[in-house]
C-alpha cells in the first residue's frame, strides 16, 4: 500500500475542433501516486493547465467505474491502454513506469469524427441502434413475464453479446475501423431471445445497412476488437451476425424495411 | 405556495386505478399537437420520452452525455425489485410497500409507494419483453435472489449488471422512437434555465456543449428526471458529470425542494486514496454476507499489515456491538459506526488529509471455511475489480471499504401526478423526492425510475394537457423566453470572468464536498451543521470572485460546463444543512447526534412526520419552510432496532 | 438476384463473396495438389493424367469458367473492401500496437496481389505459352532446374499459404459458420490445410532441385 510516486511524459493529440488541423502536444506529469487512475493522473495535469491559464486537455469520461462507455483514449497504440478488459477510466498509474513516455490519442474512424483533443462523435452508434437494435414492445402491453421460459444457456449468451458498453474501443481498435463487433453485438443479443423473433430478419438488415451507411470498414477477421474490447465480448457474434444476415436475404419474402420517415 | 398532493383517497389498493379513471385524456389525433420536453435520459427520462413518444405526442429529448445510453442508471448493480412471489416465500404488493414504508422510516407518502409496489410487477413484464436478459433458473424461468437483507427473494438481476440492461431497454425503446420521429434527441446538451410563462413551466433554455449555442426550446410542458445530487459531496459513487444544476434552476424558478438533507450512505465502497480522488466505487452490499468487518484495537496498530495484528487485537465492532445482525446492520447503521471508529483514530489505508478512511473487510475466514473457488464464484467479479482499482488481492489481505453517498432520497417537491410546485412541471426518477422516505431500500431505486418513466407519467401528463387542452402561443421574442436567455448568457459570462481568477472550479468543488460531507454526511448535530452554514457561503463568494475557466464559451469547454455545476451545488449544500438543522430528530439517512438512544436513532413523529418542502426566496439562507403532513393509515410507526 | 446483390451492396455480403469464391479456388487449389502429385509417379503418369483432363473438355473449359467467375469475385470485392477500409480509418494513428492479429491476416492485401502476379506467371509458363506442349512432365522439371524460377515458386507458394491460412479461418466467421464448441477446430482446419498445400506444393522445385526427380 505504499504510495510510490512516478513522473511520466505525455504526447497528447490537441486538435481545437472539427475539421481542424491538430497535432501532438507534450506534457510532463510530475509526482504522480501510482494508486491514481489514469483520468485523475489527466484531472491534475488539467487543473494545473487550468491554473496557468491554458486550456485543459478535452476527454470524455462520465462514471469512471468502466460501465457507461463514454471514456476512451488510445494509450500507445492501444484502445483503453495497456490493461486487459478494463476501461480507460478504471486504468491505474501503477501500469507505468517511472519516466515512462505515453501517447495518447482519439479513437480515429471516419465514422467518428473528432469533436475536440481526445473526444469523438459517436452518434453513428446511436444510429445503428435507431435502425433497428430493439424489440417492439408498446409500454403496458407485455404480457405476464414468466409465461415464455428462457433457457438458462440461452439468457446467459445473450446476456454475454449485451454486457456491450458502446465505448467504440472495437473501431479504434479495427485496422479497418470497422463497427462490426458492436453491431452484432446487439443483433445476436436480440436474435438470440426468443422476444426478438419478429424483427429478426428486419433487424439484421437494418442494422447492417445503417453500420455501413456510417462509414465504418469492414470486418476482415483480424481479432483486434476482441482483444481491446474492456468487456470481452466475442468476435463469435460478427460471424453470428454475418449468419444472420445471410438467413435473413434468403429467407424473407419481402424487402427490408424502409425508414419511417 | 400551498402543498397539495392530490392523493386519492379510498382503500388504498384501489386509487391509483381510481385516479386514473378520473383522469382526463388526450385524444390520439390531438397528441401530436402537444410538444412535450423530457430532461435526463435515464431510467426514468428514457422510459418516459419512449412511453410519451410511442402515445403519440412529440417529444424533444435532452442528455448532457453523448448518448442516451449513458445515463447513470446504468451504474446500478444490484437489482431491481418486483413483488411478483415467483419464490412462493409470501410476498405481495402489500410486503413490499409494507417494506419500503417503513424502510422509508416512516417519511414516505403512503399513497405513492403502494403505487410503486403495484407498478412493480408490471416493469418485470416490460423488461423482458424488450429483451431485458435477466438471470433465469435451470428450467427457463426467472431468477430471484434477497437483496438489502429483504426477507423475501423479491429481486430480479442481470449478473452485476441490471441498470445496464435496464436502461438499454429504455435506450432501445427510445431510440425506436427517434427512428419513428416522434421523440427528436439532443445529447450533449445541458439544461440551463426553466422557462415559465403565465405561471406554467413551457420550456428550457440549453447550452449544446459541442458548440456553446445558448438555445430555447418552448414545449407545453416540462418534464425534469435528471438524477439526484449525491456530487455536491464531491466525492460519491455518482458519476462525474451528475449534477443537479436542472432540478436547481427550477427550483429557483419556483419549484419546491424537498428533504434535501435525505441522502443515502453505502457502507461498502473503496476508500478514498488520495486527495486527487475524483470518484468512488461502489461494491456489491453482498460482500457482508461472507466478509467480516474490524478495525485494529489499538491506536498503534493502523500502520501495520493486517495480517500481522493478531486476533485478540482486532475490533469486531459490528459483531460485538450488533450481536443479532452483526455484519449485516443495514446500511446507515454499518456506515455510521466505520465513521465512528474512524473518528477514534481506528482506520486504516492511507494518510488523506490527515485521516485514515477505512476499515477491514475480512473475508480470510468465508475462504477457510468455505475454500476460495467458492468465494471466487461468489464475489468473483467484485474481487477483480478491487484488485485493479487497489492493486491489493482480497484473497490475499482483507479488503478496505469505507462508506460513501450515493443516493439522494430529496428532491424537487412533487404531489401523487409527480407535478412540483410550478404547474407543468413534472418530476421523474431520482430528481424526485416522493417514494422513499429518509431511506431507500437496496434494489428500489431502479424500480421507482421506471415505475415512474413508463407508467406514471404517461398518465399524468396526459391528464394535464387534458385539464389545459391548449396553451396560449409563446414564441421565443417573449420576455419570458428573452429573459430566460439573458440569465443564462449573464452567467456563463459571469463564470467565464470572475474578477480575481484563481482556482479551477474542482478546486471549490472539492473544499464544498469537505464541508458537506463532515457536517453534513453521516452523522450530523446543531454546531457542525452551523459551521457549514457560515462556511458555504464564504465559499460561494469566494468561488465567484476566483473561479478561473479558460477557453472560451462558444465551444467545448468542459470547465465551464464544470463551473456552473460547482455553483449550483454551492447554493443546494447550503440548503440540504439548513434542512438538517431544521429537522431535530434522526430518521433513516438523516443522523441527529443529539436524537439517538444509546446509539439507535431516534425519530420525533410528534413533530417531524411531515415533508420539509423548501421555497425559493431569492436569498439561499433564508429559504421559506412548507410542511406537507405526512399520515399513515395502513403501516403504523414502530421503531426501528438492530440491537 | 434482387436479394443477391442487395446483399453484395452491404460489406457482410462482400465479405461471403470472399468466403465462397476463395472457397471454390481453395478447393480448386486443393485439387490442383493432388493431380500434381503423379510428379512423384514419373512422366507417364503425369502425362497421362494431363492428357486424360483434356479428353474431358466439358470438365476443363467448365471449371476454367468457373475460376474465371471465383477469382473475378474474388479480387473485385478484395478491391472494393480494401478501397473502402482504407477511408474508413480516416487519419493514421501514430503510435499503435497490435493485440490479436497475425502476419497472415496483416499481409492479405499484400499476398493477394502477389498471388495474382505469380498466378499470371504460372499460367503463362505452363498453360498458354508451354516450351514443351503436351509434354507437363518435362516443361515442369525443366524449368524448376532453373534455380530462379523455383525460388519464385517457393515465394509463391508461401504466399499461398499465408493468404488461405488466414483465408479458409476467416472463411468461417464470414459466412457465420460458427459455433462456441466447434470454433477451435476452425484454426486448426485452416492450419492443416494451408500446412498441407504449402509444404506439397513446394516439394516440387526442391526435389528437382535436390535431383530427387529428374527427367
Amino acid at each position: 500500500m505504499a504510495d510510490e510516486l512516478i513522473n511520466v511524459t505525455l504526447h497528447v493529440w490537441r486538435q481545437r475542433g472539427p475539421n481542424r488541423p491538430g497535432g501532438f502536444e507534450t506534457y510532463h506529469a510530475k509526482d504522480i501516486t501510482t494508486h491514481m487512475s489514469f483520468l485523475e493522473m489527466l484531472d491534475v495535469v488539467n487543473e494545473d493547465l487550468i491554473e496557468k491559464g491554458t486550456e485543459p486537455i478535452a476527454f470524455d469520461y462520465d462514471c469512471r467505474e468502466g460501465i457507461c462507455g463514454t471514456c476512451g483514449i488510445v494509450v500507445n497504440g492501444v484502445a483503453h491502454g495497456p490493461q486487459k478488459l478494463t476501461t480507460v477510466c478504471q486504468l491505474h498509474m501503477r501500469q507505468f513506469e517511472d519516466g515512462q513516455e505515453i501517447w495518447l490519442e482519439p479513437w480515429r474512424a471516419q465514422g467518428f469524427p473528432i469533436v475536440k483533443d481526445l473526444i469523438v462523435d459517436r452518434s453513428g452508434f446511436d444510429r445503428i441502434i435507431q435502425a433497428g437494435g430493439y424489440i417492439s414492445i408498446r409500454t403496458g402491453s407485455a404480457s405476464e413475464a414468466n409465461e415464455m421460459p428462457i433457457a438458462k444457456e440461452v439468457a446467459d449468451r445473450a446476456m454475454d453479446a449485451a454486457a456491450c458498453i458502446g465505448c467504440g474501443a472495437c473501431v479504434a481498435a479495427c485496422p479497418n475501423a470497422s463497427a462490426s463487433l458492436f453491431t452484432a453485438a446487439k443483433i445476436s443479443h436480440l436474435s438470440l431471445m426468443p422476444q426478438g423473433q419478429a424483427e429478426r430478419a428486419d433487424r439484421a438488415r437494418r442494422m447492417v445497412a445503417q453500420m455501413d451507411a456510417e462509414g465504418f470498414g469492414a470486418c476482415t477477421n483480424h481479432g483486434e476488437c476482441e482483444a481491446a474490447c474492456p468487456k470481452g465480448v466475442s468476435l463469435e457474434w460478427i460471424a453470428r451476425m454475418n449468419r444472420e444476415l445471410v438467413r435473413a436475404m434468403v429467407k424473407s419474402e419481402t424487402p427490408a424495411r424502409t425508414r419511417n420517415r | 405556495m400551498e402543498l397539495r398532493s392530490y392523493e386519492p383517497t379510498g382503500p388504498i389498493e384501489d386509487r391509483w386505478e381510481k385516479h386514473k379513471e378520473a383522469s382526463k385524456l388526450v385524444a390520439p389525433a390531438n397528441r401530436r399537437k402537444h410538444n412535450i420536453i423530457v430532461v435526463g435520459s435515464g431510467l426514468a427520462g428514457g422510459a418516459a420520452a419512449a412511453s410519451l413518444g410511442e402515445m403519440g405526442y412529440n417529444v424533444k429529448c435532452f442528455c448532457y452525455q453523448d448518448s442516451p445510453r449513458r445515463a447513470h442508471s446504468i451504474a446500478a448493480q444490484g437489482g431491481i425489485n418486483a413483488a411478483k412471489n415467483y419464490q412462493n416465500d409470501g410476498d405481495s404488493v402489500y410486503r413490499l410497500f409494507y417494506d419500503t414504508v417503513k424502510g422509508g422510516d416512516f417519511r414516505s407518502r403512503e399513497s405513492n409507494v403502494y403505487r410503486l409496489a403495484e407498478l412493480s410487477l408490471h416493469i418485470i413484464d416490460q423488461a423482458v419483453a424488450q429483451g431485458v436478459p435477466f438471470a433465469r433458473e435451470y428450467g427457463g424461468l426467472l431468477a430471484n435472489r434477497s437483496f438489502g437483507g429483504a426477507q423475501v427473494s423479491r429481486t430480479f438481476y442481470a449478473r452485476g449488471q441490471t441498470g445496464q440492461q435496464l436502461l438499454l431497454g429504455a435506450y432501445q425503446a427510445l431510440s425506436r422512437q427517434i427512428e419513428a420521429g416522434t421523440v427528436q434527441m439532443f445529447p450533449r446538451h445541458e439544461m440551463l434555465e426553466l422557462i415559465v410563462h403565465d405561471g406554467r413551466a413551457r420550456g428550457i433554455v440549453t447550452r449544446c456543449l459541442k458548440t456553446g449555442k445558448v438555445t430555447p426550446h418552448i414545449a407545453d410542458m416540462v418534464v425534469l428526471c435528471t438524477g439526484g445530487y449525491s456530487n455536491v459531496f464531491y466525492l460519491s459513487t455518482n458519476a462525474k458529470g451528475c449534477n443537479c444544476t436542472a432540478t436547481w434552476r427550477a427550483h429557483r424558478k419556483g419549484a419546491a425542494f424537498a428533504n434535501p438533507c435525505y441522502t443515502q450512505i453505502h457502507p461498502t465502497c473503496i476508500p478514498q486514496a488520495g486527495s486527487y480522488q475524483s470518484k468512488l466505487t461502489l461494491m456489491s452490499e453482498s460482500l457482508r454476507n461472507d466478509g467480516r468487518v474490524w478495525v485494529p484495537r489499538k491506536k498503534e496498530d493502523v500502520t501495520k499489515r493486517p495480517e500481522d495484528i493478531p486476533e485478540a487485537d482486532r475490533f469486531y465492532y459490528l459483531e460485538e456491538r450488533y450481536p443479532a445482525f452483526g455484519n449485516l446492520v443495514p446500511r446507515d447503521v454499518a456506515s455510521r459506526n466505520a465513521l465512528y471508529v474512524a473518528n477514534d483514530g481506528l482506520g486504516v489505508g492511507p494518510l488523506v488529509e490527515g485521516e485514515r478512511r477505512g476499515v477491514y473487510l475480512d473475508f480470510a475466514d468465508a475462504i477457510s471455511r468455505l475454500g476460495e473457488q467458492t468465494i471466487r464464484e461468489r464475489y468473483g467479479n467484485l474481487f477483480e475489480m478491487y484488485e485493479r482499482i487497489t492493486g491489493d488481492s482480497p484473497y490475499q489481505t482483507p479488503m478496505r471499504i469505507y462508506p460513501a453517498t450515493h443516493y439522494t432520497m430529496g428532491g424537487l417537491w412533487v404531489d401523487y401526478n409527480l407535478e412540483a410546485t410550478i404547474p407543468g412541471l413534472f418530476v421523474g426518477g431520482e430528481a424526485n423526492f416522493s417514494d422513499h422516505g429518509s431511506n431507500r431500500l437496496g434494489a428500489s431505486a431502479l424500480m421507482q425510475g421506471l415505475a415512474d418513466g413508463y407508467f406514471v407519467l404517461p398518465f399524468t401528463v396526459g391528464n394535464y394537457l387534458g385539464h389545459v387542452r391548449t396553451l396560449p402561443p409563446l414564441t421565443e421574442d417573449h420576455p419570458d423566453v428573452q429573459t430566460a436567455m439573458q440569465s443564462v448568457d449573464t452567467r456563463v459570462h459571469k463564470l467565464m470572468n470572475a474578477p480575481d481568477p484563481k482556482h479551477a472550479p474542482e478546486h471549490f468543488h472539492r473544499e464544498l464536498g469537505k464541508i458537506i460531507w463532515k457536517e453534513c454526511g453521516m452523522s450530523r448535530n446543531a454546531e457542525g451543521l452551523e459551521t457549514a452554514l457560515e462556511k458555504i457561503p464564504k465559499l460561494r463568494d469566494q468561488f465567484w470572485r476566483e473561479v478561473k475557466v479558460t477557453g472560451s464559451g462558444q465551444d467545448l469547454n468542459q470547465t465551464l460546463e464544470r463551473a456552473g455545476r460547482v455553483a449550483d451545488f454551492l447554493e443546494l449544500g447550503e440548503l440540504m444543512c439548513i434542512d438538517a438543522l431544521d429537522r431535530k430528530e434522526s430518521c433513516g439517512g438523516h443522523f441527529r447526534e443529539e436524537h439517538q438512544e444509546k446509539g439507535e436513532a431516534l425519530r420525533d413523529d410528534a413533530h417531524f412526520s411531515y415533508v420539509a418542502a423548501w421555497e425559493w426566496t431569492g436569498n439561499p439562507a433564508e429559504p421559506r419552510l412548507h410542511k406537507e403532513p405526512l399520515t399513515f393509515e395502513y403501516v403504523k410507526p414502530t421503531k426501528r432496532s438492530y440491537k | 438476384m434482387q436479394r443477391a446483390l442487395t446483399l453484395y451492396q452491404t460489406t457482410v455480403g462482400k465479405k461471403v463473396v470472399m468466403a465462397l469464391s476463395g472457397g471454390i479456388i481453395v478447393g480448386f487449389v486443393v485439387g490442383h495438389f493432388l493431380g500434381n502429385l503423379n510428379l512423384y509417379l514419373g512422366p507417364e503418369a503425369l502425362n497421362g493424367y494431363a492428357a486424360k483432363l483434356h479428353s474431358l473438355p466439358a470438365l476443363v473449359w467448365g471449371t476454367r469458367i468457373l475460376l474465371l467467375f471465383a477469382f473475378g469475385a474474388h479480387i473485385g470485392s478484395a478491391y472494393q473492401l480494401w478501397r473502402r477500409n482504407v477511408s474508413a480509418r480516416g487519419s493514421r494513428y501514430k503510435r499503435r500496437k497490435d493485440l490479436a492479429t497475425d502476419y497472415a491476416a496483416r499481409t492479405m492485401y499484400w499476398t493477394g496481389p502477389i498471388l495474382l502476379l505469380y498466378l499470371i506467371y504460372h499460367l503463362l509458363e505452363f498453360t498458354i505459352l508451354p516450351a514443351h506442349p503436351g509434354d507437363v512432365y518435362r516443361n515442369v522439371v525443366e524449368a524448376f532446374q532453373n534455380p530462379w524460377i523455383s525460388a519464385f515458386y517457393l515465394a509463391g507458394n508461401l504466399a499461398l499459404g499465408l493468404h488461405i491460412f488466414h483465408g479458409i479461418f476467416s472463411a468461417f466467421q464470414s459466412i457465420g459458420a460458427n459455433h462456441p464448441r466447434y470454433n477451435s477446430y476452425r484454426r486448426d482446419l485452416a492450419i492443416a490445410i494451408s500446412a498441407v498445400i504449402t509444404l506439397g506444393n513446394v516439394s516440387f522445385p526442391i526435389s528437382v532441385l535436390a535431383g530427387i526427380v529428374t527427367l
